[in-house]
């Protein structure tokens, strides 16, 4: 078994429509689990109030957005060297749900922004630059609507998203040097000590599980219907030869 | 390769090749700046080095679709394409083209429009230099944009959308490298990071130029 057997649609239409139905219960479970929990079974934090509940959606989404690009970057750099088509169709699909990630963060982080630092939006270097990176999302799926061609396509937003990536991180630590921020530094990290109490780190884990999951099942879905419209696209071409 | 650098050069001086127009562009940027903002020269002196360096971003955007589409429409691309020299040459070219008929005149009229947003007496030489430091990354990766969106019947919007948030880090650095000119400070880290972001991008991007010329040409 590897990755370049679901190369073959067909081949990935099979599995991933028995996989389908596991992970989205899986996702609807873990995010049901972690939510409820979250919302209603922790206590308001000392210094936050119960704005800290904020927290269950925002790092999730923040966490997804950036990992959803390198995913597309990773299957962009698959599309471009091994020409493998559903890499490609699941970079295309991923797309809007990284920017969806996005704005969800932009917007509970807005949210929860307002009673903490007394402002919506602060031109802070980790909120400008996910202001960018959403930019980036925007570009790269119009460049993916505005060509006919399905091969193109995918050829040109691959290069768009490799050049991007470099950009996206160089813009990442411009801003940084441009303005000091207020956005606390990164609370959870894998090696470091942990910042925040058990009460909250684990539901906050479950949900990014299911943050994760969830979008593994979207991806599923938009690439077979991705798939879907592309073998409409054929059929139709060959009725109107005929 | 230096054939082709004339060829563009003069199609761009001539008659309907646009030339100067960007930097008439720039002028009414700058000219509108002060009727938003009002009159006042100290509010003016603040903000002139990221409104010259927006203006001369926007101008240089301008004249960005220009630069393949008509060799595609006329298919001088594709002969282009087959000649001996490989696609990067022919990218860099082409930017190397723009950057001499939209990027230098912009360097050249920039200290007086600096004037005009009475701009700190020290920061024009700083101002100069950012500018002429950090045009030519803007004319590459504008050539990027302008590959990427060739094939495109109206592609002028969707290249803006591209080639903007490319140019982040370099209007950040740019910028501020004048405004520490402005206020006397040390300008080395500014100064550092645009010429790296001008060397790695003019090293690397038309390699990816030129991908998406070859992918649109296929």
């Amino acid at each position: 078994m590897s990755i370049w057997e679901y190369a073959n649609p067909v081949k990935f239409m099979k599995t991933s429509g028995k996989l389908l139905p596991f992970v989205t219960v899986a996702t609807a479970v873990t995010l049901a689990i972690g939510l409820i929990w979250g919302f209603s079974f922790t206590p308001a934090a000392d210094n936050f109030g119960s704005s800290v509940k904020v927290i269950y959606v925002h790092v999730p989404a923040a966490m997804m957005a950036i990992n959803i690009w390198v995913m597309m970057l990773v299957a962009s750099l698959i599309w471009i060297v091994r020409r493998h088509h559903v890499s490609a169709l699941a970079a295309k699909a991923a797309a809007p749900v990284g920017m969806v990630m996005t704005v969800i963060a932009l917007i509970t982080g807005a949210v929860w922004g307002q009673p903490m630092w007394g402002t919506w939006w602060e031109w802070d270097p980790r909120l400008t630059s996910f202001l960018i990176l959403f930019l980036f999302y925007i570009g790269y799926m119009a460049l993916w609507s505005a060509i006919d061609d399905p091969d193109t396509a995918a050829d040109l937003t691959g290069v768009l998203c490799l050049v991007g990536s470099v950009f996206a991180l160089l813009s990442r630590y411009a801003v940084n040097f441009w303005n000091q921020g207020l956005h606390q530094g990164a609370t959870l990290s894998l090696d470091k000590e942990q910042h925040i109490a058990n009460v909250y780190w684990v539901p906050l884990v479950i949900t990014m599980v299911g943050f994760g999951l969830l979008f593994v099942t979207l991806v599923l879905v938009r690439t077979r219907t991705e798939i879907r419209m592309r073998r409409l696209r054929a059929l139709q071409l060959r009725e109107r030869m005929q | 390769m230096i054939a082709l650098l004339i060829r563009d050069l003069r199609l761009a001086v001539r008659a309907g090749g646009g030339f100067g127009l960007g930097l008439a562009f720039f002028l009414i940027v700058v000219t509108l700046v002060p009727f938003g903002v009002g009159p006042q020269g100290d509010i003016l002196a603040r903000i002139a080095p990221g409104v010259l360096w927006l203006g001369a971003l926007l101008a240089c955007l301008l004249s960005l679709d220009r630069i393949f589409a008509l060799d595609f429409e006329d298919g001088s691309l594709d002969l282009l394409a087959t000649a001996p020299i490989p696609m990067e040459g022919v990218v860099t070219m082409k930017a190397l083209a723009h950057w001499v008929t939209t990027g230098l005149p912009l360097v050249v009229a920039a200290p007086v429009f600096g004037v005009l947003l009475h701009l700190d007496m020290q920061a024009y030489r700083w101002l100069v230099i950012s500018l002429l430091i950090g045009t030519p990354a803007l004319s590459v990766l504008g050539t990027f944009g302008a590959a990427l969106t060739v094939g495109l019947k109206r592609g002028g919007l969707l290249l803006s959308l591209l080639v903007l948030p490319l140019y982040i880090p370099t209007l950040i650095f740019g910028a501020e490298l004048i405004r520490r000119g402005a206020q006397g400070m040390s300008v080395q880290t500014p100064l550092m990071m645009l010429v790296g972001i001008t060397a790695a991008v003019i090293a690397l991007v038309p390699f990816a130029s030129a991908a998406a010329i070859r992918v649109n040409l296929r």
